[in-house]
């Protein structure tokens, strides 16, 4: 048969179809691609549970190229709280991620997991959110191993706290409730109601009015004290901190409406509005669940989506390779300069770690650490560069909560105060007072128009859309600017960035590129040993001058480097053996400076010995000319460098005339700078690499760090830049100004909404089930508004 | 016209039988997953080994 030859030519493997190109492993007649998936077939053949194999052809994944991840480190007494969902001492429950689950055989496999250990007595799968649900005795197997097992039959789970948490928190399923309380009730009491709709209130008989009323009001007693219960308690929670929130008005319409038609059914007087009620509070909460749905996917985008550019100096066989931050992974070794943050809890293997924990603790007193402890994430090296091996995974919420951290948001920088909380101060009380106003007009003549206008008032003017607005745009625009390789810290730095009238650039890194330089050494000779030194006492920092003449360097060995120190804006010390080095600038190795030289240059001097320079040519960054020329139509620019003034005349061709040049800046004199800018009124953006200017990105408005494939997360700054996009500088600040117009439309959309549903109710049109319905309709309508706006925005920009 | 009291009585257990079944859904995870339960009750309880695969080669 033909179809046998073409198997024989070419195997595939029976665990995942791969062909097995390079080697093949045959176990009983069944051909293997690699060492990975012989040993899961193995497991499941001796278990009974190759069905596996026979639900859908070749399911597997290959197991070539799988990191073999380690979960020896949840035997912590506190990790193993945080996974666990539930635990009664005996039976143990445990939700893991496992992204590998493809088909119905990962469901069936996964789910007969009984069948491999005792220990386990069940697992369920969640298809749709890969996840593993799993029941196990913890006398029997313990969680780690449970682990191991997920990762031996093919299914290593992912693991990370942060998400852990998320997953037991959306367990909450109280919304759910009151929504079919309220939308049950609400279906009930109209239809009792619905005579009344029809006709006059003659035609039923009296009797069955009495019933329905009372039946009506027993239907809404849930409605009210259960399914509303969360508007009177944060109303309730808000007036005794003497505030008015949005709830306010919504708590004291329905309360309204419930006494008033439970005293109008109870004296015979009407039927009442407990139809009107319950769909209020049906609607509501509709509502309510939908803004906190299109809260969550932002939130959600955020987390999970906009890794930062952030790379880290993996060490593999003694081999340096720069690996961005999201491909980190447990059992990696990197090598952590000066000034660089640890980006994921590890254990230090080699040099003296001398760490700063301010980012994480506040406390800025360095700490030291021994070999073979642990240096937790956020910690900040101070000193020498040191090798570790990471232990867990990264923690890319961990660090969005680092960079948000008080301690680095300027004191002096404005706090935006949440639109919401001021629309609250002041809206709400306005919207009381009419309400009131209108119902006090027609309660002489209109005892049911002024009831109607008074709760219509309360509910059309909930400021829902009004409040949505502004975070609902700025968390697109932030995703836009993260498909960018632009990265903000949060969603305020957008009206930041759209305020600005200056732009200030620091030069090296920033609007150079250091990779593509040539090092050329000039002066006395360097031996073999000073030349180890040297690349050594380069390669400890993170400068970019610095790692480009540590990378020139020829030098295969390493030499431990001791009183390792940077001095911004001035150079770098330390002791290699009989060696004390100094380099960096003229001054501060003792050399005379010739000026005219087109060249970045870092002198050095051994054993207070001048010894030479190093000279690099500056590249400056493709398109830089054009992007500075666009934002001087606009903006006012300024160069501040803490090099000397030899590049002057190529810099003043490429900024534009009437740029301000300023050159031998220390990073006091750079952060003075922006001070008497901003003295003048001006909002200042500082563009640097983050290294001798955190302090002026500090100061500044809004300080953008560049980032260049080096570990430069200095958490000073509001904004990281791919030095890839810097060219689109431009645009995106002009993206960031459109984002107060989306706003400003948007708003306008939802104050229509309010101002026609308003001039209705004031007059008593419009009945509070039309304003409940019309309510979650503005909203509705701000949110596609502002997504359908955004994303043409972007694409008419090429963003 | 009596009836009617009868027949409400009946509408409205039979509509807290609706809520009621509602709410146990939601309790039970039944709104968390409603893929997974649909190739679960495919899956035989003791499977055959000399099972033919679904997909021909």
């Amino acid at each position: 048969m033909p179809e046998n030859i073409i198997v024989e030519q070419s195997l595939k493997c029976t665990h995942c179809g791969e062909n097995c190109a390079e080697e093949t492993i045959l176990v009983n007649g069944k051909s293997f691609c690699c060492e990975g998936c012989k040993l899961v077939y193995e497991i499941l053949d001796e278990n009974n549970l190759c069905t596996y194999y026979n639900l859908n052809n070749r399911p597997g994944i290959s197991q070539k190229n799988q990191p073999k991840n380690r979960y020896g480190y949840l035997r912590d007494a506190a990790l193993r709280e945080k996974l666990i969902s539930f635990s009664d001492g005996e039976k143990t429950t445990v939700n893991f991620r496992v992204p590998q689950v493809h088909c119905s055989s990962c469901i069936w496999l996964l789910e007969n997991m009984s069948k491999l250990n005792k220990g386990i007595i069940s697992s369920r799968v969640n298809f749709l959110k890969k996840e593993v649900s799993i029941l196990f005795m913890e006398k029997e197997i313990q969680l780690a191993e449970v682990a191991e097992l997920l990762a031996n039959i093919g299914y290593p789970p992912e693991i990370n706290l942060a998400d852990e948490q998320a997953i037991k928190s959306k367990k909450d399923y109280s919304r759910w409730y009151k929504i079919g309380v309220a939308g049950f009730c609400f279906g009930n009491i109209m239809l009792l109601s619905f005579p009344e709709y029809l006709t006059g209130r003659s035609v039923l008989e009296p009797s069955f009015k009495l019933l329905f009323g009372y039946l009506n009001i027993a239907l809404s007693l849930p409605v009210f004290f259960y399914s509303a219960a969360e508007f009177f308690k944060s109303a309730f929670y808000s007036l005794r901190q003497k505030f008015i929130n949005i709830d306010v008005p919504i708590a004291l319409g329905i309360a309204v409406m419930f006494i008033r038609s439970v005293t109008e059914i109870v004296l015979q007087t009407g039927p009442g509005y407990m139809d009107s009620m319950a769909a209020l509070v049906f609607l509501m909460l509709v509502g309510r669940w939908f803004q906190n749905q299109t809260y969550h996917t932002l939130s959600f985008e955020r987390d999970y989506k906009s890794y930062f550019p952030v790379a880290v100096t993996l060490l593999k066989n003694e081999e340096e390779q720069s690996i961005p931050l999201s491909k980190l992974k447990p059992g990696n070794r990197i090598l952590v300069r000066n000034n660089e943050i640890i980006p994921a809890d590890a254990v230090l293997l080699s040099g003296d770690a001398n760490i700063d924990y301010s980012f994480v603790t506040g406390e800025s007193q360095p700490v030291k650490i021994t070999k073979g402890s642990t240096v937790f994430a956020g910690g900040k090296q101070c000193g020498s560069a040191i090798k570790v091996e990471v232990i867990k995974n990264v923690s890319q919420s961990y660090l969005t909560e680092l960079w948000n951290n008080e301690i680095f948001s300027a004191t002096d920088k404005e706090k935006h105060e949440p639109l919401i909380n001021i629309i609250s101060k002041y809206f709400t009380v306005a919207i009381i007072l009419i309400a009131v106003g209108s119902a006090l007009w027609w309660l002489p003549s209109d005892l049911h128009k002024a009831l109607d206008a008074f709760t219509a008032v309360l509910i059309i003017a909930c400021p829902c859309a009004l409040a949505l607005s502004s975070p609902f745009t700025l968390g697109h625009i932030v995703r836009v600017f993260g498909k960018n390789g632009f990265y903000l810290k949060n969603a305020a730095v957008v009206e930041s960035i759209a305020k600005t009238t200056h732009l200030v650039f620091d030069k090296t890194g920033t609007i150079t590129v250091a990779g593509g330089s040539q090092v050329v050494y000039e002066g006395d000779e360097l031996n073999s040993q000073e030349l180890i030194a040297l690349k050594s006492l380069f390669s400890q920092s993170s400068h970019p001058l610095s790692a480009a003449i540590a990378q020139s360097i020829k030098a295969g060995e390493q030499a431990s480097i001791s009183s390792f120190s940077e001095l911004a804006g001035k150079g770098i010390r330390g002791v290699s053996g009989e060696m004390e080095i100094k380099a960096g600038s003229a001054a501060f190795a003792g050399a005379v400076d010739n000026g005219n030289v087109k060249s970045s240059r870092v002198y050095v001097n051994i054993n207070g010995r001048y010894k030479g320079v190093f000279s690099l040519n500056i590249q400056y960054r493709e398109g830089l000319k054009e992007m500075l020329r666009t934002l001087s139509s606009e903006y006012e620019l300024a160069l501040v460098s803490g090099d000397n003034a030899s590049e002057e005349k190529t810099l003043s061709t490429i900024f534009p005339v009437g740029s301000v040049l300023r050159f031998n800046y220390s990073p006091q004199d750079k952060l003075d700078f922006v001070k008497h800018l901003q003295s003048n009124r001006n909002k200042v953006l500082m563009v640097g690499d983050g290294l001798n200017d955190a302090g002026a990105l500090k100061q500044s408005d809004t300080g953008i760090s560049v980032s260049n494939n080096l570990n430069n997360f200095s958490p000073a700054c509001d904004a990281i830049l791919e030095g890839s996009n810097f060219q689109k500088l431009p645009l995106l600040i002009a993206y960031a100004k459109k984002s107060s117009v989306i706003i400003g439309i948007s708003l306008v959309i939802s104050l229509l909404y309010n101002a026609v549903g308003l001039s209705f109710a004031v007059q008593g049109l419009l009945s509070p089930v039309f304003a409940a319905v019309l309510m979650p309709l503005s909203s509705i309508t701000v949110v596609a508004f502002v997504t359908v706006s955004v994303r043409v925005m972007a694409g008419r920009r090429g963003l | 016209m009596s009836a009617i009291f009868l027949l409400i009585g009946i509408s409205l257990v039979v509509a807290v039988g609706f809520l009621i079944a509602f709410l146990w859904a939601v309790k039970t995870n039944q709104y968390e997953d409603d893929y997974t339960p649909s190739v679960r009750m495919l899956f035989n309880d003791t499977p055959p080994d000399n099972n033919e695969p679904t997909k021909p080669e």
